[in-house]
């Protein structure tokens, strides 16, 4: 049996190349399972996953929820809203409360960057990152993994263009981290007001214009702009952003002809995105829901195994 | 009954006179009789108490020129009394006191408060600075001639810049005539306002808004031009970046009458050491980069920059425990400053006579206290200090309330062995 040397899965960061082949080989074996009539497994029974949001994310959490009811296990949801109450004593204290519960995993989303980070050390059981801040969305970036891999094959030396939004983007990070270490060469494009500072020696090539940005891409990868950030804070309209950066049929021809179109959801259509390319034939947007089901099983199965010394716990 | 000391065979460092040699030093009734080589072997006084101090290093006591204190407000944080028994072992034997409490440090009866209170508990000598501004808002000056008259040593806006430059020009304007020194730390109130740590790269990688330098040297350049404008002392408290270290020397080519000060933290430590959202290492300024923790070094050792302070600022569990963007800034550093500082002399970066001038006799200078010099006639605090001592900081052993230190588990050498204040040991290893 493959170890999987990690007791939780903070980040994308810290992960060996083996360990995302792993995951992803994991994955692709969860893909069948999900595509049979009998979807459920007993891999994970009789143990117990909380998924903890202080953030909302429907998506997010229903894969999560749809994967570990398929591996067996007890899920519960906790949706705690960012209330009067502070928001760290809210985490901490919540986050004790659960463990006394005695869950194994603990699937968490919160609004700060190191929120999983700290709740992993308070925990006695295995910590999923469901997206911290502008920090790291590791599962999200093992799917997006997982689908460039169905469809192309490989991962190694495939032209992944990341645009948009890239300063507030936990997935934009987890993404260059994982396509780096598999080997795939990254370009981000976007508007300098959205792009981080350091970007460039973030082992990625920047762009500033689509047109340069998607030469002989492989895949593009469209970024969602959150509303607040639209009018005039980092850019100056909607109009404008998407005469420049918003992913339309004129743009999308600047890639390979078999460039895949992706986004992580939820989709702006008409700011970051056309809706005729979003539902057009080279989007993998559903694919890339179907494969999160699959990544967040291959995830929790590796955690929650390997502690076990791959017995069943 | 005899009051008198003798500390022989010490190496007395002062650099209140150019001093550094093999000494002694005799303290009668709470103030140094004599200190220097011209002392060894005269004899002591019937009674007297005689310290050997072969192997060790006598300096003027250290003098912390910004230390916040929980006490009014926040005394489970940090007390008067818990600050200065933290000062003493630290071997610091003066600091002054932010006004930043609850209630702020802007009236004549809470500097005579704090007096009181330092009085009667504390085991240092405590300095009250009073808020430049009522409540701190930035809005209305203070009465800074009732404040000075009733204590007060510095003025300052606390963690915040003044933002308003006429509020801020009047202020030095009046506060001139009283010789008042206005200490200010400089933070623009838009740009990095919602930063968290140095902008760059790593902030990028760990998803945190950053501050980038421009945020501390734009109100620093304004507040230079504006001090120079009002020929107001005026002392940049906390300056994390070379450039800022260049905005003075500028202001002083033109004649302004302007000092600086740096934390230890920032000659000591990196944005790196914040590895995965290390709370502890969350400051204002943030930590900066290596490059400019190394320039620094320089500019302190060139005499740039003035002193060195502890920025001692307690803060506990219910504050730190928390996501790095949503923890307080601030770090305890009163008993590990000298360590830290040691490091500097250890690593040949920083002659000791200078290390020891920015932690004394300097911010004396500046603040007009009656510390900082070991000469006859001088209030005897002294500080004795092993220059070799190995020292591996604990959190739990720390004097302090709160143990939010980015020091723990440091290896040091050096650290103080004896604090003496007014001639009386307050604290002894």
């Amino acid at each position: 049996m493959v170890f999987f040397p990690h007791r939780h899965l903070i980040g994308i960061k810290g992960l060996s190349q083996q360990d995302i082949g792993y995951l992803l080989d994991k994955a692709d074996e969860a893909v069948k399972i999900s595509r049979q009539r009998e979807k459920k497994t007993s891999t994970l029974r009789g143990l117990t996953q909380i998924n903890l949001f202080f953030e909302a994310s429907t998506r997010t959490q229903s894969s999560f929820e749809l994967a570990g009811k398929r591996l067996g296990a007890d899920v519960m949801n906790m949706s705690v809203g960012n209330s009067s109450v502070k928001k760290g004593e809210t985490l901490i204290d919540t986050a004790m409360t659960l463990n006394a519960m005695h869950p194994d995993v603990l699937v968490v989303r919160h609004s700060s960057a190191g929120a999983a980070a700290l709740l992993a050390q308070k925990v006695s059981c295995s910590v999923i990152n469901a997206g911290d801040g502008a920090h790291e969305h590791p599962t999200q970036a093992l799917l997006d993994a997982l689908t460039i891999r169905r469809a192309k094959g490989k991962l190694a030396r495939i032209i992944v263009a990341i645009c948009g939004d890239v300063l507030h983007s936990r997935v934009a990070r987890s993404n260059i981290l994982l396509l780096n270490a598999m080997g795939a060469r990254v370009r981000v494009v976007g508007p300098a007001t959205l792009l981080p500072a350091g970007i460039a020696d973030m082992s990625v090539e920047v762009y500033h214009s689509m047109e340069e940005g998607l030469k002989d891409a492989d895949v593009v990868m469209m970024l969602r702009l959150q509303r607040e950030r639209m009018s005039g804070s980092f850019v100056p309209s909607v109009r404008e952003y998407f005469h420049y950066y918003g992913l339309d049929a004129e743009k999308l021809k600047y890639a390979k002809e078999d460039a895949l179109v992706m986004h992580p959801g939820p989709m702006n259509r008409g700011v970051e995105i056309a809706s005729e390319i979003a539902d057009g034939p080279q989007s993998v947007i559903e694919q890339q829901v179907e494969m999160g089901v699959a990544v967040r099983m291959a995830v929790m199965e590796a955690l929650l195994l390997s502690q076990n010394n791959g017995e069943r716990a | 009954m005899s009051t008198t000391t003798v500390l022989k065979n010490a190496r007395i460092i002062d650099p209140s006179r150019n001093l550094d040699e093999v000494g002694t030093i005799v303290i009668e009734n709470g103030r140094i009789a004599a200190a220097g080589a011209a002392a060894q072997n005269q004899g002591v006084p019937e009674g007297a108490t005689v310290r050997d101090c072969s192997g060790l290093v006598a300096v003027p006591g250290l003098v912390d020129a910004r230390v916040y204190v929980g006490e009014p407000g926040a005394e489970h944080r940090e007390t008067i009394a818990s600050a200065s028994r933290a000062a003493a072992a630290g071997g610091v034997t003066s600091f002054i006191m932010m006004p930043d409490t609850d209630p702020v440090i802007d009236d004549i009866a809470l500097v005579e408060f704090v007096l009181r209170t330092a009085r009667d508990k504390a085991v240092v000598n405590v300095y009250p600075a009073a808020a430049l501004t009522k409540g701190l808002a930035g809005e209305e000056m203070t009465e800074f001639g009732l404040l000075m008259e009733s204590g007060a040593v510095a003025f300052t806006n606390g963690r915040k810049s003044v933002h308003d430059t006429l509020v801020l020009r009047r202020a030095m304007t009046y506060a001139r005539e009283f010789g008042a020194v206005i200490a200010l730390e400089s933070r623009d109130k838009y740009l990095g306002a919602n930063g968290v740590m140095n902008e760059g790269l790593f902030a990028s990688w760990l998803g945190l808004s950053g501050v980038p330098k421009e945020a501390e040297i734009i109100p620093l350049e304004r507040d230079l031009r504006i001090a120079a404008l009002t020929r107001a002392k005026y002392h940049a408290a906390k300056i994390s970046v070379p450039e800022s270290a260049e905005a003075i020397r500028t202001a002083r080519r033109r004649g302004a009458d302007v000092t600086c000060g740096i934390s230890i933290n920032h000659l000591s430590l990196n944005e790196n050491d914040i590895g995965e959202y290390r709370t502890f290492f969350k400051l204002s300024p943030p930590l900066r980069s290596e490059d400019d923790r190394s320039a620094m070094v320089d500019a302190l050792a060139d005499g740039t920059i003035d002193i060195i302070v502890s920025s001692h600022d307690p803060q506990d569990v219910d504050t730190k425990r928390l996501p790095f963007a949503d923890a307080e800034d601030g770090a305890v550093g009163l008993e590990t400053m000298l360590a830290a500082a040691l490091r500097l002399h250890h690593n040949g970066r920083v002659p000791l006579a200078r290390l020891i001038s920015a932690m004394s006799t300097r911010p004396a200078e500046i603040f007009g206290l009656d510390a900082g010099t070991l000469k006859p006639g001088a209030k005897a605090d002294i500080t004795l200090i092993d220059l070799d001592e190995p020292w591996l900081v604990a959190k739990e052993q720390l004097l302090s309330r709160s143990k939010n230190t980015p020091f723990d588990d440091a290896r040091f050498s050096g650290r103080a062995v004896a604090t003496y204040v007014a001639g009386k040991q307050v604290f002894g290893v």
